[in-house]
Formats: C-alpha cells, sequence, structure tokens
C-alpha cells in the first residue's frame, strides 16, 4: 500500500513538473513569435496638415505602421452630407475650422486597400464601399473604417500616441 | 530475444534482424487488393508520386531562395529564374505540382465519396485524408506567399486577417500570426519556415498515419463488395488467381498504377513545358506593395470555391453581419468534409449509382462546386455577387440535406 502511494506521488510529482515546463515552453514559443521590440518602437508617424497639401474632395495617403492613413479634407457638400446622415461632430477632426476624415485606409471585411473613386472609397478584393465620412455603405464590410490613435499638437497629428480627439472620433464610432 | 549468430555483415544476418522479407510481404506482396477497380484507384500513388515531385524540386529551390522582404523577390524571379541551370525548371515543376496536386485530391477525395469509401469500418481513412487535405491547403498557402509579388502579399494579408475573426475584433490574433502590424519581413520568414519544414514533416506523418488506416480495412471497389481477403488471398497464393477477387499491391497492383502515372506524367510535363502560365499569376510578377492592392485579387483554383462561400452572403441578415456570416460559411466549408462518414445515414456501403437520391447529391454538390469556382474568380458585381449567394446557399442546403437523403435511399431500398 505505502509503495502504491509512493509511485503515485512520484508520478503526479512527474506529471506536475512536466505540465509547469510544458506550459512555460508554451509561453516561450508564443513570446517567440510576438513582433518585436523594434517594430513596435517604429509604430510613431507624425502628419503636419499645414503642410500636407490637401485639396477638399481629395484625399491623401499616408503610411503608419505600414498600413495607409486616408486623410480627406472635406468639401462643403460632403460635411452636409453627413449632417443629413445624422453623423455626430466627433465623427470627424475638426481642426482650424476645416474638417477631415482620419482614418485607416484598410477595409474592415478583410484588410484589403480600397481606392478613391471620385466620390466614395470602393474595395476591389470584395465590393465593399465607404463614404468619404469613413462609413460602410455597400457590401461587406461589417463597420465603419478604424481611426488611429493620434495626438493633436497645432495642426501636427502624430500617430501612435493618443489624444482626447482621437478617443472621441473612435467612441463616435463604436 | 533471441541471439543472432550470423554476421551482421551478411544478407542472411540483416534479415534475422531486420526481417524485412516479412516486413515487405505485409506492405507489398501479400497486401492485397481487390481486381475489380478502375483507374480511380490509382490516384493515390499519383498523390504520392506528385508529392515525391515537390519535395524534390522544393530541395533545389531552396539552394537560392532568400527569406527576405527585400532579396525574395529578385531570388526568385532573377536568380533561380535565369541564372540557376535548369532553375526555371524546378520552379515551374514545383508551382505546376503545387497546383495539379489539388486536381488529383479532388479526384480522389470524391472517388472515395462516390464509392461510399468513407464509412463502416473506413472512417478513419477518411478523417486521416481530409487532414491530408487542410495541411496541403497549409502548405500551399504558405508556399504562394514566397515569390514577394503583389498576389503573394495580398493572399497573405487577406488570410491572415481572417483570424482577426469579422466582429469579434481580435486584432492581436492576426498582429501575432504576422510578428508585425502589416504582413512583412517576420511574416515571410516564418511562414518559410513552415512552409519547408513543419507543415511538409506533419504531412509526411499524416500521409503514414494515412497508409496505415488503409492497411487493416482495405481498399473498396467498384461495387463496394465486402470481400473476405483471407480466403480470396488464399486462392491467390495456391495459385488460382483466375478465381481470386484479389491481387498483390506489388508487383500487380502497382504496374496497372505506373500505366496511369504515365499518362498522368504525360499531362504534367505537358503543363510544366508548354502551359506553366496557368500556374503563375501575372500580378504576381510585380514585386510585393503594402499601399497598393491590385485591382482584383482572387486565390488560386483550388480555394476559389471555399473564397466564394466568404464572399457569398453580401447584405446583413437575422441580424448579424454580411461579413461575419460569410466568415461562419468559410470556416465551415474548411471542415464539413471531416465529418461526412456521420452525415451519411445509410447503413450499406454502395456505389453512388445503386443509391438514386445521393447520386442525384452527389452531382449536384460537383456542380455547385464548379459554379462557385467560377465565380469566386470573377469580380464581385451585379449579377455575380447574386448568382455567388445562391451558390453559398445551394452548398448549406446540400449539407442540410444529407442525412435525410441517404435516410430515403436506405428506406427505399428496406435496408432501415
Amino acid at each position: 500500500m505505502s509503495n502504491t502511494n509512493r509511485r503515485d506521488f512520484l508520478g503526479m510529482s512527474f506529471a506536475a513538473v512536466a505540465a509547469v515546463g510544458g506550459a512555460a515552453s508554451l509561453v516561450g514559443m508564443k513570446q517567440a513569435w510576438d513582433p518585436l521590440p523594434s517594430v513596435l518602437a517604429a509604430g510613431f508617424t507624425t502628419i503636419d496638415l499645414a503642410k500636407a497639401e490637401l485639396k477638399p474632395g481629395e484625399p491623401k495617403t499616408f503610411k503608419w505602421r505600414g498600413k495607409p492613413i486616408f486623410v480627406l479634407e472635406m468639401t462643403k457638400q460632403q460635411i452636409a452630407d453627413a449632417d443629413a446622415e445624422g453623423l455626430p461632430k466627433e465623427y470627424h477632426l475638426n481642426l482650424n475650422d476645416k474638417t477631415y476624415t482620419l482614418v485607416i485606409g484598410i477595409c474592415t471585411h478583410l484588410g484589403c486597400i480600397p481606392a478613391w473613386k471620385g466620390i466614395k472609397w470602393k474595395c476591389a478584393c470584395h465590393g465593399g464601399e465607404f463614404n468619404p465620412s469613413g462609413k460602410q455603405i455597400f457590401g461587406p464590410p461589417p463597420k465603419p473604417f478604424v481611426v488611429p490613435p493620434f495626438k493633436v499638437d497645432g495642426m501636427v497629428l502624430t500617430l501612435g500616441e493618443t489624444g482626447p480627439e482621437s478617443k472621441a472620433m473612435i467612441a463616435a464610432r463604436a | 530475444m533471441a541471439l543472432i549468430n550470423e554476421s551482421f555483415f551478411s544478407a542472411e544476418g540483416l534479415e534475422k534482424r531486420l526481417a524485412g522479407k516479412k516486413f515487405w510481404k505485409v506492405m507489398m506482396t501479400e497486401y492485397w487488393i481487390p481486381k475489380d477497380i478502375n483507374f480511380l484507384w490509382a490516384m493515390g500513388v499519383v498523390l504520392a508520386t506528385t508529392f515525391s515531385i515537390l519535395i524534390v524540386s522544393g530541395i533545389f529551390l531552396l539552394m537560392y531562395y532568400k527569406p527576405d522582404t527585400a532579396l525574395a523577390f529578385d531570388s526568385v524571379n532573377y536568380t533561380i529564374m535565369q541564372e540557376v541551370s535548369y532553375g526555371w525548371l524546378f520552379r515551374h515543376m514545383h508551382g505546376v505540382a503545387a497546383s495539379v496536386v489539388f486536381l488529383i485530391i479532388y479526384i480522389h477525395m470524391f472517388t472515395g465519396i462516390y464509392y461510399g469509401s468513407y464509412k463502416k469500418g473506413r472512417e478513419m481513412i477518411w478523417i486521416s485524408g481530409m487532414l491530408l487535405f487542410v495541411t496541403f491547403s497549409a502548405e500551399g498557402f504558405s508556399g504562394y506567399m514566397l515569390p514577394w509579388g503583389q498576389m503573394s502579399y495580398w493572399a497573405a494579408a487577406v488570410i491572415t486577417n481572417l483570424f482577426a475573426g469579422g466582429s469579434l475584433e481580435a486584432w492581436g490574433l492576426v498582429e501575432w500570426i504576422r510578428g508585425g502590424f502589416t504582413v512583412g519581413d517576420a511574416t515571410l520568414t516564418r511562414f518559410f519556415m513552415l512552409h519547408v519544414f513543419l507543415i511538409p514533416l506533419v504531412i509526411i506523418g499524416v500521409i503514414v498515419l494515412h497508409f496505415y488506416t488503409l492497411r487493416i480495412p482495405h481498399v473498396n471497389n467498384q461495387t463496394s463488395e465486402d470481400i473476405d481477403y483471407d480466403a480470396e488471398a488464399e486462392k491467390y497464393l495456391a495459385g488460382n488467381k483466375k478465381e481470386s477477387k484479389v491481387i498483390p499491391f506489388w508487383p500487380v497492383f502497382l504496374s496497372k498504377d505506373f500505366a496511369v502515372l504515365g499518362i498522368f506524367f504525360i499531362f504534367y510535363f505537358y503543363l510544366v513545358f508548354f502551359n506553366y502560365d496557368f500556374a503563375m499569376d501575372p500580378v504576381n510578377f510585380d514585386p510585393a506593395n503594402s499601399m497598393k492592392t491590385p485591382t482584383h485579387i482572387y486565390p488560386e483554383w483550388y480555394f476559389l470555391w471555399s473564397y466564394e462561400t466568404l464572399r457569398g452572403p453580401f447584405f446583413d441578415m437575422l441580424g448579424m453581419k454580411a461579413g461575419d456570416i460569410g466568415l461562419m460559411i468559410f470556416a465551415l466549408a474548411q471542415v464539413i468534409f471531416v465529418v461526412f462518414p456521420f452525415l451519411d445515414r445509410d447503413p450499406d456501403v454502395l456505389p453512388a449509382h445503386k443509391r438514386p437520391r445521393f447520386f442525384i447529391w452527389f452531382w449536384i454538390m460537383i456542380l455547385d462546386l464548379l459554379v462557385l469556382s467560377v465565380y469566386g474568380k470573377l469580380p464581385p458585381l451585379g449579377a455575380n455577387s447574386l448568382v455567388g449567394f445562391v451558390a453559398t446557399g445551394l452548398f448549406l442546403l446540400l449539407w442540410v440535406s444529407l442525412p435525410f437523403i441517404t435516410k430515403a435511399d436506405a428506406k427505399a431500398r428496406g435496408a432501415l
């Protein structure tokens, strides 16, 4: 009897050590696949809206963390359309009497980059469409373009940091 | 253990130690195959051969390929294609074999479905086979990324993005798989590792499992007759080869397989030398560009049907987003074939032409998969979206109806 208990104890000790070791190995292997510190550190981009030479109604594309950022200075008509649709003011970035759409230019369906077609963004992959406010209007995209985290300093935006403007814009789309 | 006195350095001594003759008997000369089969029974050997071609051609590509975003494109399109002697041949053999292997897998799969070779003792063969389909798909996808052209890049972007789980927004998982915010150098190198080491290792293991699951229940035959292999093998070994319903795997069955292989090779090398373009998308000859999606992206032909189920539902319904519904159907399409043996409620093993309702089901399924494949390649506009939606609906309906149809067949036959 005492012999059996000793073997049980040995067996359970072995299982416990193996389980802890196995779990620890899995954590290590998982972390080996995480994005590297250098990749994470390179995740900041600044956009100076005063020098970006934006024309109303024509979006420009910037690059942040390898992703396209669409910046569109909205025309009066586009602002009126967005108001008529009932979108809150925080849906857009309002700076110096100007209204901007500022979004990550990646289709919220499966990650393709939609192209600007004069009045809307259209995705070639599965036909999704987004209006000038970045809201999905046709096809499979489940939600509007995502707003990146950014901090405002005058007319300079720092993407990757976070500020009240980007928080409000992200909240307006939730 | 009986101690062995024969010298290690003699044929006799080696035979004593390894029992190679017995092994050869079990695996080859006394592994019995029914006589009542046709060329479709040769697809297993065709697949094994194609896989060998992929390994050998892959080894030669591996010696010059560079898994680095700055070097990958040129290492394929300049070094391998233009500098390495016969590099172009190895690349085209590899690319064409990767495509053709799926054609044969589909034929092999639907042969099994047609003749009922997945039930009543053969379930493990089917399940291990479907496991091979999944691992081959992963192998095909990871390999497609390596040339680092536009199609490589965007296929990688779209497929890794599937792991965001639609509205679940499991964003962290996607970045973990990619090793970065977007598909990049870390992604390329880790998928290179998967393609040339981990997945092939798993595939080889599952192939061994697949052969093993087949060895005991034996292969099915054209009439799905239940053969007494011991009795038939005895007849064959006693010299009554004519009366016996079986033949040995080697040399008789394989010699027939080699004839089919010969025809297959004519087809395969015709593609390699004269029509390799079909496995080489022109879009993939533009280097990868993370800031520009090609105007129309689509997967290789063998993924088209499941890709179309992904984008089939293009409008919200049942309180769910269109994209989420597509994602669910897509996930279902990847695994539903695995449970085929358990959805078939007919207790008899019979070929489809002896099961009238199932026979119709079978051909509608093939037709639907063809329609999904054709429309998976077309841009999702106007009527195309509608056809894709209807074909996706039919695909689901076929699976839901399978248990009822097979049961009705059994009842009409009086088996239930």
